[in-house]
């Protein structure tokens, strides 16, 4: 395990309230660290409508989610926030010093007088398929991504999906697996043309075999699978192969480990005072989609409007003993300083 | 408007269905654990539901963007609908849905 990060705030989520807040913070002084679970900034802008037309950020008339999220990250840069991507924070303890300690279950621990909690709907954790018993074989032969293609070597791969992940691996695994099969409910996909072509391409020289079928149960033991029932579309059923089984049927928002932090929850949402976004507990803040409160809306607005607030409030407890003044960014010659515009 | 619902434990319920409302607020309102995670944008998948008693095909067919997101749905099935795209209207009374699983 590495040594604890020290830092001014730690920050949950890299959602679009989370990195504006790096911005608010920033001005202040204030340095953050930011764990998402995602392997990249932006949270359900990018994640679920990257690019969709977002109507109502104020000042911008249209932008897409992936353009509003590759601008917060230019307007952040001066900042140089520390991103720690692919991790889910699992935990959340009082340090003796009274600071807060952050630990994500890639085992980083960021100790923080601060912490933000910008978790939006919870974190974005791969769907699982309906088949019984499917959990058992998870990390040994079942697995949402991939991360090592050397790993499906000489193996007989069974892929479900219709979407661009399901047929990109398609591809790429195609060469170097045993076998491939793959399933989806209908003879049609939402990939990419070409890449869909290429699949039909495969089948043709029986390179892939492809079912329009849905997996109806796993075979294996000890976690090790080496078979699967499919149910084709006349709900006939038949076995193939598999010693490895990828699912790709996106990705699902999950409250997780927050859940069991001791705040207070109200709806599976962060109770928080409408004056400087602070839960109930004492240096954990909840901002965004996250929090509650009476009045709130679920708007990327409000997120921005509400990290300017818990920065302020959290200025007082990084720095008890400094005065916070208050700045325009326009007419300060300090913040041009820390923005590298002067 | 009535709306028969079979939540995932296989309980039905008879809900109140509004003209102009989907599908999916009713179900969400109705407390049938529908998450409905985009709020209806048709980018989630998580407001799955299954049509029964021959509603599939009284109503109009899905559209390109709402059968693309069904691919991104579990347990897929011929009678398989996005509810937050399906708009109620009186013609719809007496629809009848199962919830999709988690
Ligand atoms: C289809 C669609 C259209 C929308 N259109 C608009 C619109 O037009 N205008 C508008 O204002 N809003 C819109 N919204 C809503 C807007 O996207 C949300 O309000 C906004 O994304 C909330 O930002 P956030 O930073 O609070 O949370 P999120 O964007 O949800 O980000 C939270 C991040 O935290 C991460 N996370 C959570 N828990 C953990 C954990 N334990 N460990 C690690 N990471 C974790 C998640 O992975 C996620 O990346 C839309 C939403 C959808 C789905
Ligand atoms: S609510 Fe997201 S697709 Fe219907």
């Amino acid at each position: 395990m590495n040594e604890p990060i020290e830092t001014d705030v730690a920050i949950v989520g890299a959602g679009p309230a989370g990195l504006f807040a790096v911005f608010e913070l920033g001005l202040l002084d204030l340095k953050a660290h930011l764990i998402d679970i995602l392997d990249r900034p932006g949270g359900q802008c990018t994640e679920l409508y990257p690019e969709k037309p977002i109507y109502d950020i104020p000042g911008l008339p249209t932008v897409t989610g992936q353009q509003l999220t590759d601008r917060l990250m230019e307007q952040i840069k001066p900042f140089s926030p520390q991103f720690h991507f692919g991790e889910m924070v699992t935990g959340l303890t009082k340090c003796a010093d009274g600071r807060w300690k952050l630990t994500s279950d890639a085992g980083t621990e960021i100790v923080a007088p601060v912490v933000v909690v910008a978790a939006g709907g919870g974190s974005f954790m791969p769907k699982r398929p309906p088949v019984p018993g499917i959990e058992a074989y998870e990390g040994r032969s079942v697995f949402y991504a991939v991360r090592k293609m050397e790993d499906f070597r000489g193996k007989d791969i069974l892929i479900a999906g219709g979407g661009d992940s399901a047929l990109d691996w398609t591809l790429n695994l195609a060469p170097i697996a045993k076998s491939l099969t793959l399933v989806h409910h209908r003879d049609g996909f939402r990939a990419a043309q070409h890449s869909v072509n290429r699949m039909r391409e495969l089948v043709d020289a029986g390179k892939v075999k492809f079912h329009v079928a849905s997996v109806k149960a796993l075979h294996g033991e000890n976690g090790v699978l080496s078979s699967a029932t499919l149910a084709g579309a006349d709900k006939q059923e038949f076995q193939v192969a598999a010693a490895a089984f990828i699912p790709f049927f996106g990705l699902t928002m999950k409250l997780g480990p927050i859940a069991d932090f001791g705040l207070k929850l109200t709806d599976n949402l962060i109770a928080v005072d409408t004056a400087k976004f602070e839960s109930e507990t004492p240096g954990v803040f909840a901002i965004g989609d996250i929090c509650t409160y009476s009045g709130k809306v679920k708007l990327i607005l409000s997120g921005f409007h509400e990290a300017a607030l818990m920065a302020q409030a959290a200025f007082h407890i990084c720095r008890p003993n400094d005065r916070l003044r208050f700045q325009y960014t326009t007419s300060s010659s300090n913040l041009h300083k820390k923005l590298g515009a002067s | 408007m009535k709306i028969i619902a079979k939540d995932r434990e296989g309980n039905e319920h008879e809900l109140e269905g509004r003209d102009g409302w989907t599908l999916m607020e009713i179900l969400r309102e109705g407390g049938l654990g529908v998450a409905a995670e985009c709020g209806g944008a048709c980018a989630c998948a998580t407001c799955h539901v299954y049509l029964t008693d021959g509603w599939y095909e009284k109503l109009p067919p899905p559209s390109e963007a709402e059968t693309d997101m069904l691919d991104m749905a579990l347990g897929v099935e011929p009678n398989s609908r996005l509810s937050c795209q399906i708009t109620l209207d009186e013609s719809m009374d007496g629809i009848a849905c199962t919830v999709a699983p988690e």
